[in-house]
């Protein structure tokens, strides 16, 4: 992930779009107005390459313009869902460079070079994902808007554990962390399913690991 | 097709397709990230702009000056809707409140502009820059303050007073008399509310998040006064509704304004933080209850009367009505009074009535059963009713809410609860079972759809039905399979398009036995025209396995339709069977916590529902409505609150960090057993629904498990760990 700026663009006025995009509703106090809406006369544009399920993109975005939009509205790839756009709920997981991460959390010109997997990526109809086939298989859904998300959050879950990265519910932070049901509730917590799939994602996901619970 | 007599044998009872656990059709779509949801219809209309709501400051009062002018100036805006610009708008009959502000503000968050932009993030910033100033007016926010305010509701549920009441309940042995309070509450379904919008000349197409298509079809004509015919709604895939979608909501308006302004297609997604606010939600409820009884545990006087608020022209929370009919007893008083409130619209959300109405019953009779000195599960069923029991000669078309509760007791292992609370712990851990029934009445809605035989021999099914994550996708599919004897993958389903015969829709668990029904009617139909065409009308033909079959003759489907595809088109309409008889679902709800000993944090341990709700159409996704009905019951027992800004009348916590939903580690495994059964006085599938039942009652068993584990008995929801805290038993 790149930590630096875009290049043609000030850290300064970085940090301020950025800022306005985290908070929609309310303009924090140490903007004004006034300066907010000189920045705006022209959008901040930058341009950014990534790969996204094995292909080169080149994109030129709005500096605002998060990782989630560009998949979904640039590269109109909208198997990754938009649930709350804050963080909260899911939805939006996506893997960049082996780890999942709220792809509306992050800014597309943050992930320049980055190697982005989405569920598209994961599988197809035609050819399913061992993940997306026992999703199928137990029900592990309703409405299928947190799918997607499930889905690369759990295929990235089962590879953190394999890591060795601990979790809250690890007993140990330095013996390597088990496949087993507390850890995988534990590590899905951030995967909102308002229609409550949970019990049959839980089997999905464990008969992927082949979890003994 | 007119359903007025109870169902016979019919193909249905083959159940070949129907009645399996089947997965998912739309399962490899859904999984894969294909199945396009309203706000990702990219390839529906060219140069898609974007729409940005802004809502309302204020909760009552008038908007006094609008300043666009910044807004305008911002880069790639090109347009603002406000009710200045917006035309003469009407409202539609589902909503109380209007969908756009101006001058007057109904309600907090209410839509007062759109902001039409080139992409989204110039939308979301120029929203910003629409200044909007105020006058504000006094409000009423607190249900508490104005509950003496309520009348009578008398076109939802007026009084019933059956047998006298007042004088039972003074003679009965055994009294108990308490007041409950159950919060308001958010969907918060994972899809936010969202519509494309597109114009062509005066027709307009929405392709957009929506339960009801048939009644939103007609809302968004009486708001944009438009004959009916000039509006098509599309909605393919909803993320999730639980009643949230089963009216249009400012997205769908604004979109449709925004695109006429702007000449331009234009899709709108209100922003989760607008959510709880802008749209509907399940109102909260003060509820008294009182029950007298015999000494020997048997009712003789219920009263369950509620309270809930509303805008003025918003409905009443029927919470009082499972009263009705769940128990036994000659003397009831059943009511609910409606108070005036400016919170935002209060409306159905999963289970309306039943839900926060069993949330306090199902404790009340908890409480009533522990005074009795009365197994809770012996009480229930001691006053178990085969009638009824205000009409009684009316009685239930199926009720087996004894097994239910036998059922669960056997399979929970309820005989090893400890009746005296506090007594059971496990290291740090106090733990406890509760039960509670749950009763939701199966409502009949006229369904219609259209099927054809396609010349290769495949089969078609067109209807406005939506799938919500219901199933109704693959229960459909397995209904015209069975029906015309083939294979499920030879099934194709298109649903949610109002260019297609009106359904049910989905709310009230109406929605799989009432469509499927409805599919039934249209491949009887179908049938007929297929036997016709084979000759084989003399007799009763068979459809199996792809071919049709008259005595020794068998003929391949597919012949029928060498010529061209067969269409037929009916509904299903219901007579007054539900006149006749009560006709509802029944559940038992088991559940097990674990409360920490040291700070009364809850986990909730096991889980089961058992269900006798008619045939299960498919005992897969079935399962799958009823554990995440349970999911949601968790959340309303221990979390899920609006917290209610009194002063300024809004709810404050109106995002998916603020409002807490059940997450993986709230939930353990859950189990549901459905009993076998089938009724015939329900329709042709002989099935009813769970959707709804599933949630009835369960919070009222999480909330009896944790008195059983501790000993503290909360009657307001949620059961939040402040509550119980004081109550813990003593540490040593
Ligand atoms: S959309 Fe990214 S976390 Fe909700
Ligand atoms: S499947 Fe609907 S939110 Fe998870």
């Amino acid at each position: 992930m790149n930590d630096h700026p875009p290049s043609g663009l000030s850290r300064r006025r970085f940090l301020i779009l950025g800022a306005v995009t985290a908070t929609a509703f309310a303009l924090p106090p140490f903007i004004s107005l006034k300066a907010y809406a000189a920045h705006l006369e022209q959008p901040a544009m930058a341009n950014v390459t990534f790969e996204v399920n094995g292909k080169p993109q080149a994109l030129e975005v709005d500096n605002r313009t998060t990782l989630l939009d560009a998949l979904r509205e640039h590269l109109h790839l909208t198997g990754s869902k938009k649930g709350c756009d804050h963080g909260q709920c899911g939805a939006c997981t996506v893997i960049v460079d082996g780890r999942r991460i709220n792809s509306c959390l992050t800014l597309a010109v943050m992930q320049d070079g980055a190697k982005v997997t989405t569920v598209e990526g994961l599988g197809l109809p035609d050819r399913l994902h061992p993940m997306q086939a026992a999703f199928i298989k137990h029900d592990g859904y309703q409405c299928g808007y947190c799918t997607p998300g499930q889905i690369c959050s759990a295929v990235a879950a089962l590879k953190e554990i394999r890591d060795g990265i601990p979790s809250h519910a690890s007993p140990s932070l330095t013996e390597p962390p088990q496949l087993i049901t507390s850890e995988l509730q534990e590590r899905m917590s951030g995967n909102i399913c308002r229609c409550g799939a949970y019990s049959n994602i839980i089997e999905a996901i464990s008969e992927v690991a082949e979890v003994s619970a | 097709m007119k359903f007025d007599t109870p169902a016979t044998t019919n193909p249905i009872d083959r159940l070949k397709v129907i009645g399996q656990p089947t997965d998912r059709i739309e399962g490899p779509l859904k999984t894969c990230g294909q199945a396009p949801y309203a706000y990702e219809q990219h390839e529906a209309a060219q140069h898609q702009a974007y729409g940005f709501m802004v809502g309302s400051a204020i909760a009552k009062g008038r908007i006094t000056r609008m300043d666009l002018d910044q807004a305008r100036a911002a880069p790639g805006v090109l347009a603002i809707v406000t009710a200045a610009n917006a035309g003469k708008l009407g409202k539609g009959k589902y909503n109380a409140a209007h969908l756009l502000a101006g001058p007057e503000v109904q309600h907090y968050h209410q839509a007062v502009a759109l902001v039409v932009a080139e992409t989204f993030e110039q939308a979301r910033a120029a929203a910003q820059l629409v200044h909007v100033e105020y006058s504000v007016d006094k409000g009423r926010f607190d249900l508490a303050a104005v509950r003496d305010q309520g009348v009578e509701p008398k076109d939802e549920l007026p009084d019933v007073r059956h047998g006298d009441f007042d004088t039972a309940f003074a003679a009965a042995a055994v009294q108990f008399d308490q007041t409950y309070s159950t919060p308001d509450q958010s969907h918060a379904m994972m899809e936010p509310h969202a519509t494309l919008a597109a114009w062509q000349g005066d027709h307009l197409t929405l392709w957009t998040s929506n339960q009801m298509i048939a009644w939103s079809v007609g809302d968004i004509a009486a708001t944009l006064g438009l004959p009916k015919d000039k509006v098509r709604l599309i909605s393919p895939y909803i993320g999730g509704g639980f009643g949230g979608k089963l009216f249009i909501r400012a997205d769908a308006i604004l979109a449709a304004l925004g695109a006429r302004l702007a000449s331009r297609p234009v899709k709108v997604a209100l922003a989760r933080p607008q959510m709880a606010n802008n749209t509907t939600h399940r109102p909260a409820t003060l509820q008294r209850i009182r029950l007298g009884a015999t000494t020997d545990g048997k009712l003789t006087a219920i009263a369950h009367e509620g309270w809930s608020g509303n805008l003025a022209e918003g409905k009443v929370e029927l919470a009082a009505q499972p009263s009705q009919l769940l128990y036994a007893g000659e003397n009831r008083l059943v009511s609910m009074r409606l108070a005036p409130l400016d919170l935002p619209e209060g409306n159905a959300m999963r289970a309306p009535g039943e839900a926060p109405g069993l949330m306090v019953l199902e404790i009340a009779m908890d409480e009533m059963a522990e005074k009795l000195k009365l197994d809770p599960i012996q009480f229930r069923i001691l006053n178990d009713t085969q009638v009824d029991p205000v009409k009684t000669e009316r009685p239930f078309s199926r009720r087996r809410l004894i097994e239910c509760l036998q059922t669960g007791a056997e399979h929970f292992g309820w005989d090893k609860r400890n009746a005296t609370p506090g007594t059971r712990r496990e290291g740090r851990w106090l733990i406890g079972m509760g039960v509670a029934a749950a009763i939701r009445n199966n409502l009949l809605v006229k369904s219609g759809a259209k099927v054809r035989l396609e010349r290769d021999g495949k089969i078609t099914v067109e209807t406005d039905m939506t799938d919500i994550g219901t199933g109704s996708y693959t229960i459909i599919a397995q209904t015209a399979a069975e029906m015309m004897g083939v294979e499920l993958a030879d099934v194709t389903v298109h649903l949610g398009d109002s260019n297609f015969p009106v359904s049910s829709g989905s709310g009230g668990q109406f929605g799989a036995n009432c469509s499927t029904a409805g599919v039934y009617a249209a491949c009887m139909k179908l049938r007929e025209a297929v036997t016709k065409k084979l000759g084989m009308t003399e007799g009763e033909a068979v459809f199996a396995e792809g071919h049709v079959q008259l005595g020794s003759r068998q003929v391949p489907l597919r012949n029928a339709a060498q010529n061209g595809a067969i269409e037929a088109e009916d509904s299903i309409e219901f007579a007054d069977l539900a006149k006749q008889y009560q006709q509802s679902t029944f559940g038992a709800h088991f559940v097990e916590v674990a409360v920490d000993a040291f700070t009364g944090e809850v986990r909730v341990r096991r889980m089961l529902a058992v269900c006798s709700a008619g045939r299960i159409l498919n005992p897969k996704t079935a399962r799958s409505q009823v554990i995440g009905a349970m999911t949601m019951g968790v959340g309303a027992a221990l979390m899920e609150e609006l917290a209610v800004d009194k002063r300024l009348g809004f709810f404050v916590n109106h995002d998916l960090a603020g409002y807490e939903v059940p997450v993986h580690a709230d939930i353990p495994h859950q189990e549901v057993i459905f009993l076998d059964e089938t009724d015939p006085i329900s329709s042709p599938m002989k099935a009813k629904g769970v959707g709804e039942l599933g949630i009835c009652g369960v919070s009222a068993a999480v909330a009896n498990a944790i008195y059983n584990a501790t000993g503290a008995r909360v009657r307001e929801y949620p059961i939040t760990l402040d509550k119980i805290l004081d109550s813990l038993p003593p540490m040593i």
